[in-house]
């Protein structure tokens, strides 16, 4: 099925007035022995077999929804209101491009500026762009953001230990064979913010925290904040947003880039993508920021209406200037995002940040009463805990899995010497007699 | 001129909606309550409060300003804005595939691995490659993958003294930015007077500093390189290697494979060869294929083979890191939706399918370069490939520009074709029709294009002034560059309710 | 298009006025109306450095394009026009009065020989826009 409209008279007319006698004819300039090279592709489908193969291949997954879920670690199993979907769905939206015609895409403009509204509102920045690929390369984007700001003239960044583990290796990614040198990532994991303030000196461009961390830990980071402005410093912070609902914003803490993964938002896992990237800073910062920006002017018949601006910083213009590579945005995430936070709402988005707090705390709390189990790390934490188990938490997961449940994430294929730790999660979706079958299952398990 | 009526004010999120309303409700806890971390949570959420009616007919009623596919023909050069079949979405939204968590073990996950090793199959075989990746965010993120890797793989041979990268001057403005971002300086090369690029002097610049020579294939003009094996040979000859732009793939599907020609790393573009939808602006999807000396280096993991399958039971599939990987590029394993998107347009072609579809996206651009030609300065002027590029621009209408041509096409009920790029086409119009589009709508944007040109002719203000028809008129760029309001009024204050 | 005639000109479309060891920079009408409006003014340089011939000092943007500016003969710079961030559209309005770019002090003044005057700048001009 080629979704090509043509018959047969239109080819014959169509050839005819180009004057050409079959449409062969029109690749001569491809080189002779490599044109039309036969590939070895399966045989076509029709419509209904495609669908019926691709139902098989998808049960083959077993997937969080078929069982009980604690795993989370930069992806998060949410409630996701019907309503989003019926945005997503509408072809209006999902089949326009990149809004560069103005006149006929205030839909996807006015979309994005409100969503730069809402992630200005959530994080408590003043700039948010258009979204970013995801909370990595958002991140990434963050610390060539700080080398721009700073002409080049800073070259040392300090990431934290509490920065998700894939977020740093993106970074690294990014930055290996650049000038930038990256420490910290070596500090004592029970250190805390205190430890990064020590790393800060003249040569710093930007210091980068998680917040919640990688670990679910929460903490103020306005100290760390003067500590970096008084060394000439930018501090950049990677959020999840759903936490914000309830936690003070990083804004309000003197962060001067906010980044994040907006994936809680209103998206599904999806197997890890799409996602969301969010990236904000302030209205000084805002020519060096990456990606697409909306603003808002008047059209001819003087009424109000948005377009792409500042697009000097971009690819299409700047070239090997640009302030990145960037020339998408994850617009359909986008979309989610701003349906999914139009429909919470202040009272929605609080309710689902407090339920996801007062479940993980219950959990972590019964979970720490059972004998052989312990919290990690004393800090305050969100909706996600780290759990010293009596045995490696690789083994504790395939108990677990045996009786429909999917643990947390095991650390110690990222981190050696936590063989036996766990970071759990939990969000609204799990109910107490989830937990409770969890709390369970660990004390049966553990000493089987 | 008729006085228009002006569009309905379309309110803004946080004009609409009142104190205490909320689009869902969400259940209580039913676990006992915790104390919240003291000094730590915040004291106003200003996110607006409206009912699930309000937030959706917003939502809907905006939707509604937007130009698409499904609602007209929309010939954007360089961005192959075909039909995006519906059977992707319900493929991509399966259950299995979209609760799927990135970190549940691999054994969990034999469908979604399944798919992805299925489609880095199906991406070697339709460009010639030894190995594929499927992690890159989009297509600029592609290119940064392969330039990254072009590098690696020089520092391994001790050639680090490599700092260059090539480009021809009608190339996309991701191509310099990749390079830069990579550290290389970038330079240009221009091209000649038949649309190739000009092999004297790349030729010129093939010396022990050249690192890559970034080639896009037709080319941004719409146009078959001439020279590209004379090219590729050279910059082989001085150790240099070729990243291929794939922006263009949907003219090469089944004609020519781009690792036959030579091409050491190419990306390829889901969301336009592969009709991932263009979503507003994304996500894109951008792959990586490589020829055998890259694959070592390819951003990881990806997919590969644990224990081979027998008749009664499929393979076992498993991650696989490259030994000299560049690294990650994002959290987790890709655009992964937009992986089910394009393994199901692919399932549904097979090679019969792929290569009438870019036999029809040249037939359809061909149709159009005649028909228009002569009402408009086709500035090289030979069979081009997916897209053609106009000039927008007579002598005897100095004050028509491209962008008249094309904010008057709105009033015919058309997206406009890409202005003013190649930059090296003055007032410059591309026009991508895609496949997908059928001879009578041809004709119809041919039509409407005539028309135009007879208009810019004889009343020229029409052009000046359109559109005419559509709901809103032309954006003041200007304003919202010198005064730059970037999100609505947040309300700040301290909200009684809480 | 003007081209005043007390003017020298440079092919990246900087003007140069001088004034004994001293000199005045800006960007020509040509470049102004090439670039469309301007909206933004951004200074690499501040009074005192030294800048080489041909090393970018400013940068100007418009909504559709964004170009550096070149210092066209070596110079200390006195001092740059900051007002302009406020008023980036004087530009398009006083290419050659109010929106002069930099002061500079001459270091190397026999590099103006090599300079165009009004007549060749205009000829410059006219031949790109054919």
């Amino acid at each position: 099925m080629t979704f090509v409209p043509h018959t047969e008279r239109d080819r014959q007319q169509m050839l005819e007035a180009i004057g050409v006698k079959t449409i062969a004819d029109l690749f001569e300039a491809v080189p002779q022995k490599f044109r039309f090279p036969k590939l070895n592709l399966p045989a076509p489908l029709t419509e209904m077999e495609a669908l019926g193969e691709l139902k098989g291949i998808a049960e083959a997954n077993e997937s969080a929804d078929d069982l009980v879920s604690f795993l989370g670690a930069g992806a998060y199993h949410h409630y996701i209101p019907a309503g989003v979907d019926s945005i997503l769905r509408r072809g209006e939206y999902y089949t326009a491009y990149t809004p560069y015609q103005p006149e006929i895409s205030q839909g996807t403009l006015q979309a994005i500026f409100e969503y730069q509204s809402l992630i200005v509102a959530l994080t408590g920045m003043e700039v948010s762009n258009a979204s970013h690929y995801d909370g990595a390369t958002a991140l990434a984007e963050a610390v060539n953001m700080s080398h721009a700001i700073h002409r080049g003239a800073r070259n040392k960044i300090i990431l934290s230990p509490g920065i998700h583990p894939q977020y740093r290796a993106v970074v690294h990614t990014y930055e290996d064979g650049g000038d930038l040198q990256l420490i910290g990532e070596d500090l004592d994991l029970s250190a805390g913010p205190d430890a990064l303030i020590e790393l800060i000196d003249e040569h710093t461009a930007l210091v980068c925290v998680a917040y919640p961390d990688f670990f679910g830990r929460v903490y103020d980071y306005t100290k760390l904040a003067e500590a970096a402005h008084a060394k000439g410093a930018l501090l950049a912070v990677s959020v999840n947003p759903t936490a914000l609902g309830l936690l003070k914003p990083p804004g309000e803490m003197g962060a001067d880039i906010v980044t994040g993964e907006g994936q809680p938002l209103g998206i599904p896992l999806s197997f890890g993508g799409p996602y969301l990237g969010i990236l904000t800073t302030r209205n000084q910062y805002v020519r060096q920021i990456a990606g697409r920006l909306v603003g808002e002017t008047v059209d001819s018949r003087g009424q109000r209406g948005f377009v792409l601006t500042l697009s000097t910083r971009e690819q299409h213009i700047k070239r090997e200037k640009a302030s990145s590579n960037i020339c998408t945005n994850q617009g359909l995430m986008m979309l989610a995002a701003t349906t999914y936070m139009s429909l919470l709402g202040k009272s929605g988005l609080r309710q689902v940040a407090e339920s996801c707090y007062h479940k993980a705390h219950y959990a972590a709390t019964e979970i720490a009463k059972l004998k052989g189990f312990g919290l990690k790390f004393k800090d305050a934490f969100f909706h996600e805990f780290v759990v010293e188990c009596p045995i490696p938490a690789a083994e504790l997961n395939l108990r677990l899995l045996e009786l429909g449940i999917v643990g947390g994430y095991a650390l110690g294929a990222e981190y050696p010497g936590m063989q036996n730790c766990m970071l759990l999660t939990v969000t609204e979706l799990n109910s107490k007699e989830e937990i409770d079958y969890l709390v369970e299952t660990l004390a049966e398990v553990a000493h089987a | 001129m008729l006085e228009l009526p002006k569009a309905q004010p379309t309110e803004l999120i946080y004009d609409l909606g009142a104190p205490g309303r909320t689009g869902v409700q969400m259940p209580a806890p039913d676990v006992p309550l915790a104390d919240l971390p003291s000094g730590l949570v915040r004291d106003n959420l200003p996110l607006p409060e409206l009912s699930e009616l309000e937030a959706l007919r917003h939502l809907t009623r905006l939707s509604q300003l937007n130009h698409s596919i499904l609602t007209g023909f929309y010939p954007l050069g360089s961005c192959t804005m075909k039909y995006n079949p519906i059977v992707n979405e319900e493929a991509a939204r399966l259950g299995g595939f979209i609760h799927a968590h990135p970190l549940q073990p691999a054994e969990m996950m034999q469908g979604s691995l399944a798919i992805m090793y299925h489609l880095q199959e199906w991406l070697k075989e339709i460009g010639g490659f030894a190995a594929v990746s499927l992690q890159p965010a989009a297509g600029a993120q592609g290119e940064l993958a392969g330039v990254l890797m072009i590098k690696a793989y020089h520092a391994s041979r001790g050639q680090s003294q490599r700092n260059k990268v090539l480009i021809p001057d009608s190339a996309h403005g991701t191509n310099p930015a990749t390079s830069a971002m990579s550290g290389y300086r970038v330079v240009e090369i221009p091209s000649d007077a038949r649309g190739n690029l000009d092999l004297e002097a790349l030729k010129a610049e093939c010396d022990d500093t050249l690192a890559a020579f970034m080639l896009t294939n037709p080319n941004t003009l719409g146009l078959f390189e001439e020279g590209v094996q004379e090219a590729i040979e050279a910059v082989h000859a001085a150790g240099g290697l070729v990243y291929g732009d794939g922006a263009n793939m949907n003219a090469l599907l089944g004609i020519a494979r781009p690792g036959d020609l030579g091409i050491d790393v190419l990306h390829y573009n889901l969301h336009k060869t592969f009709t991932t939808p263009h979503g507003g602006g994304g996500p894109g999807s951008g792959p990586v294929g490589v020829a055998a000396h890259l694959a070592d280096f390819l951003p990881g993991p990806i997919v590969g083979i644990e224990e081979e399958g027998s008749e009664e039971m499929g393979p076992v599939y498993g991650w696989h890191q490259p030994p000299k990987s560049i690294g990650r590029l994002k959290a987790f394993h890709g655009q992964f939706g937009m992986h089910v998107r394009a393994f199901t347009y692919i399932l549904m072609q097979g090679a019969e399918g792929l290569r009438s579809v870019a036999e029809h996206a040249v037939l359809n651009a061909n149709y159009l370069r005649v028909k228009l030609q002569g009402a408009y300065k086709v500035p090289y002027d030979r069979v081009c490939m997916h897209e053609v590029v106009l000039e927008g621009r007579w002598a005897d209408a100095p004050d028509v520009h491209a962008l008249d041509i094309a904010k008057r096409l709105m009033d015919f009920g058309f997206h406009p074709p890409t202005n003013y790029f190649p930059l090296i086409v003055r007032e410059a119009l591309m026009i991508e029709p895609t496949e997908t589009e059928s001879k009578e709508v041809l004709d119809a944007f041919i039509e409407a294009m005539l028309t135009i040109a007879k208009e810019a002719h004889s009343t020229p203000e029409v052009l000046q002034q359109a559109p005419h028809t559509t709901k809103y008129g032309r954006m003041d760029e200007v304003k919202a560059a010198r005064q730059l309001v970037l999100c609505c009024e947040i309300p700040r204050e301290v909200s009684s309710e809480q | 298009m003007n081209y005043p005639a007390d003017l020298k000109y440079t092919k990246n479309d900087e003007w140069v006025r001088v004034e004994g060891d001293s000199a005045t920079v800006g960007v020509s009408d040509y470049a102004q109306d090439q670039l469309s409006d301007i909206v933004y003014v951004d200074f690499s340089a501040a009074a005192g450095a030294k800048v080489a011939q041909g090393a970018t000092f400013a940068g100007v943007e418009s909504v559709k394009a964004a170009a550096d500016i070149y210092m066209p003969v070596d110079g200390e710079v006195v001092e740059v026009n900051g007002a302009l961030a406020q008023t980036p559209e004087a530009i398009n309005s006083d290419p050659y009065g109010a929106a002069w770019l930099a002061k500079i002090k001459l270091t190397n003044p026999a590099q103006l020989d090599a300079l165009m005057d009004a007549a060749a700048y205009e000829a410059y001009c006219k031949e790109r826009s054919a």
